[in-house]
């Protein structure tokens, strides 16, 4: 192992802003991080052990204790519910002899859940050793199950359990046509950088993240700024369940993404950029890897790139299974090799960013948009879309509808035309933008996407009415809690508290005043939270009881107090000691039970 | 012409390069918090010194001071939310005031008499948590620890080592300290070390002195923690 780690470190220069990546190395190979790792480490990196463990401890995909050889985890999103993954799961159990959260004895296999994985349109889906495995049913499962148990290596697996589709429905303005390589830099060069910034500023493109933000100013901003070391970052931490366009994006027009950075870089006088993938997409990596490769080959990264004098290169950072590090400074802690937590605002990335210096982090939609720009022109965009949201917005669509996949649409679509594009029948409701969006019920279909009505990173998920609001609701509570970074109170505490009282009212324990107290926690955790993971967690609550305080009233009980626990569950460790099962081992919850 | 804010009406002057929290303790208005110490780097975590700038919702220990801010802090809404952050804190951990040695002393005690609160109101985790008692001279109580990292800081800013640090995500965020075995005892903290002494809570605690000064006779038992902080939390910042 020493030498392993040795020749891992220096790979990595000894650089401590590679921790992660050192890390990814360690548990692929250990399925865990030994501790003798951590102390190695900690010597070759010059940084305390409590760092190594400390990151080690924050993200998903690492662990301090050995997990199988094949690490086996089900997506949680709430669309690999809709397509039966709690039955799925249940027999990977009984298959694998192993439970949830566990390592099988013999360790060759554990088991786990892990939050959304990008593959809505083709769930359910999961990983194993970090690739995706996708459309996951019994007849997949007993294979894994057969492969698994022969110690088959990954390499061997049969092709078709790890296919991903892009599963393109309707193209627009952008993915109609992929333009040339080296196109929007020859454009930005021949009509002078300033000039390509202004074609963007009067495009109109504001941030497709979520948070829209006009990207001009955000370059102009960082172009200022008095440090000449500057970087381009590009967000492919798309950790917003029910997204999945960056993962198309970077399957088939990865080339113009980069060029979008390229171009960035030569506006705001970077040397160095950065794409920022979320653990999840490693099937992405070596193909990614490839093209950047040949972009070297063509003189379009580098040294002197198309003789123009721009010295520019773009490196790879993996995430390893944090949806906070989507947060662009907790994103910039993560590539320092740090636990991902949101940095104090001022100074913005723009002042301060990645070491200390002047960065910029857009989305992979954004870079996307701004190269086309720049071949196109600002007005070419700027044409479509609505007064305040210009060009289009690329969806992930995904749910209860016919052809679940990615779609193109300028600014202002209605929610009703997307539906009727995508054969969603009997549509109770819509979340838009993600579990951090709006819920939207079958009233509101006229209502827009755009950022001035339903602002989206690019989320939609269908709900027909078969299903239960609360699910849902469920569902993306525990995901904030879990996902919460945990550095600030309202959102450390208050997600987890939202996740008692949210279960405690759907379970039926809940009474009158769970409901006022339930709301009035949103309003805290909403309120007072360090970042937008917490200012929004209290969202998939606050947009349903606002539509359908009548389905949480349904479950309450009648009673004006109702315990937080099961009185008569709780007892049932000192019913199996005493080994008494008789009717006066019981306790009933209320009065009326009694009766 | 020096710049000013106002909090909660009153004109205060600041100097360039000071926070929201400078500029008030400077002019004597006590912002609740438990994270800070003008000491060391602000860490913005706990939330109590929440006040509203402009209408925005801002964490004053770390939001620098504007010309013209309009600041409120003792508003109705901001003291009662406070009290829920605070209990938030106490139900969070396992702290049991009547059995704490820290008790007269501690300062998340302090400010949840200060915001009056009188119960926890929201429901207990009882999480299981551990003491580290193998330092001979420190020891470490994890139900107490608010996860301030005021130790953390303290050890690396005053004391020149890096013996704690935060680890875990979420509600699973806990302590830690550097050593290869994990125990207090391993690492080079030393009883005269800052940042044994900094917590602001009763989670790292000097051994054998814990009743040396009687319950009655402890710094908050007579005076309120505003009055406290003011007098002796001094502000180093832009100095």
């Amino acid at each position: 192992m020493k030498q392993f780690i040795q020749g891992i470190a220096e790979n990595s220069h000894y650089q401590a802003t590679h921790l992660l990546q050192i890390l990814r190395q360690v548990q692929s190979r250990y399925h865990y991080i030994p501790g003798a790792a951590i102390e190695q480490l900690s010597g070759l990196l010059n940084i305390p052990r409590t760092q190594i463990i400390g990151v080690v401890e924050f993200y998903s995909f690492f662990h301090l204790i050995p997990r199988g050889q094949y690490e086996l985890l089900i997506s949680d999103s709430i669309t690999d519910h809709m397509l039966g993954k709690k039955s799925l799961i249940d027999y990977m159990v009984n298959k694998l002899g192993v439970a949830v959260g566990e390592t099988r004895e013999d360790g060759v296999v554990s088991l786990d859940n892990t939050s959304c994985t990008g593959m809505c349109d083709q769930g359910p889906a999961g990983l194993v050793n970090g690739y995706a495995l996708t459309r996951l049913d019994h007849s997949a499962i007993d294979k894994i199950v057969e492969l698994v148990n022969q110690q088959k290596p990954l390499d061997e697996w049969p092709v078709e359990l790890f296919q991903v589709d892009d599963n393109i429905y309707k193209s627009g303005l952008l993915l109609n046509q992929q333009i040339e390589q080296g196109a929007a830099l020859r454009s930005a060069f021949k009509r002078g950088i300033k000039e390509t910034l202004k074609e963007i500023d009067c495009s109109g493109l504001r941030g497709r993240g979520g948070a829209g933000f006009k990207t001009a100013i955000k370059w102009q901003f960082c172009s200022e700024e008095q440090q000449t070391e500057r970087y381009v970052v590009c967000n492919a931490d798309e950790g917003e369940p029910g997204t999945f366009k960056d993962r198309v994006l970077l399957n088939s027009y990865a080339d113009q993404v980069f060029e979008g950075m390229t171009v960035c870089s030569a506006i705001i006088g970077a040397k160095q950029g950065f794409l920022y993938l979320r653990g999840e997409y490693l099937h992405l990596h070596d193909k990614l890897q490839s093209i950047l490769d040949q972009r070297r080959q063509n003189g379009l990264l580098g040294n002197n790139i198309l003789g123009a004098g721009l010295d520019f290169d773009i490196e790879i950072c993996l995430g390893a299974g944090a949806y906070i590090c989507g947060e662009e400074s907790a994103l910039i802690e993560s590539m320092e090799g740090k636990a991902g937590i949101p940095r104090n605002r001022p100074p913005y990335p723009v002042t301060q960013g990645y070491l200390g210096k002047p960065t910029v982090v857009n989305n992979v939609e954004t870079f996307l948009a701004a190269a086309a720009i720049a071949v196109n022109g600002g007005d070419w965009f700027a044409n479509i879309g609505t007064e305040k949201s210009k060009g289009t917005k690329i969806l992930s669509i995904s749910g209860d509808c016919a052809s679940p996949g990615i779609y193109e649409y300028p600014f202002g679509i209605t929610v009703q035309t997307i539906l009727n594009d995508c054969g969603a029948a009997d549509v109770l409701g819509v979340q838009v933008g993600g579990p951090s969006g709006t819920f939207i019920s079958n009233q509101e279909f006229e209502r827009k996407l755009a950022f001035e009505d339903l602002a989206t990173g690019g989320s939609f998920i269908i709900f027909n009415s078969s299903r239960n609001i609360l699910d849902a609701v469920l569902n993306f509570t525990h995901f904030f809690a879990h996902e919460s970074c945990g550095f600030c109170t309202p959102c450390r505490v208050g997600t987890s508290l939202l996740k008692k009282q949210i279960d405690k009212i759907v379970e039926g324990h809940g009474s009158a005043g769970d409901i006022v107290a339930l709301e009035e926690l949103c309003q805290l955790v909403k309120n007072y939270s360090h970042c937008g993971l917490g200012q929004t967690a209290a969202n998939p609550i606050l947009t349903t009881l606002e539509r359908y305080l009548g389905l949480y009233e349904s479950q309450l009980k009648e009673i004006s107090f109702e315990p937080g626990f099961d009185l008569d569950g709780a007892l049932e460790t000192a019913r199996r000691m005493a080994n008494r099962y008789d009717t006066g081992a019981h306790l009933a919850q209320t009065e009326s039970e009694h009766e | 012409m020096s710049k000013t804010i106002t909090i909660d009406g009153k004109i205060i002057p600041f100097e360039e390069g000071q926070t929201i929290m400078d500029a008030a303790m400077a002019a004597g208005i006590y912002i609740p918090h438990l994270c800070h110490q003008p000491e060391f780097t602000p860490h913005g975590s706990c939330k109590l010194c929440t006040v509203k700038v402009n209408g925005r919702n801002c964490s004053a220990c770390t939001f620098p001071a504007m010309d013209g801010q309009d600041v409120l802090s003792e508003t109705e809404e901001l003291i009662s939310d406070r009290k829920k952050i605070t209990q938030m804190l106490f139900v969070e951990g396992n702290h049991l005031c009547p059995g704490c040695e820290k008790t007269g002393n501690c300062q998340l005690q302090a400010v949840a008499y200060h915001l009056n609160m009188l119960d926890n109101h929201f429901p207990l985790f009882y999480p299981d948590r551990e003491v580290d008692a193998s330092h001979p001279d420190v020891m470490i109580d994890q139900n107490r620890c608010i996860l301030c990292t005021l130790c953390v800081r303290a050890s690396q800013q005053k004391d020149g080592k890096n013996v704690f640090a935060i680890s875990g995500r979420g509600i699973n965020k806990h302590l830690i300290v550097n050593a290869q075995s994990g125990l207090l005892k391993d690492t080079d903290l030393e009883a005269t070390d800052q940042a044994a002494h900094i917590c602001p809570t009763g989670a790292i605690l000097i051994k054998r002195t814990g009743f040396q000064v009687p319950i009655g006779e402890r710094i908050y038992d007579h005076k309120e923690i505003d009055q406290v902080s003011l007098e002796t939390e001094h502000v180093k910042h832009g100095e």
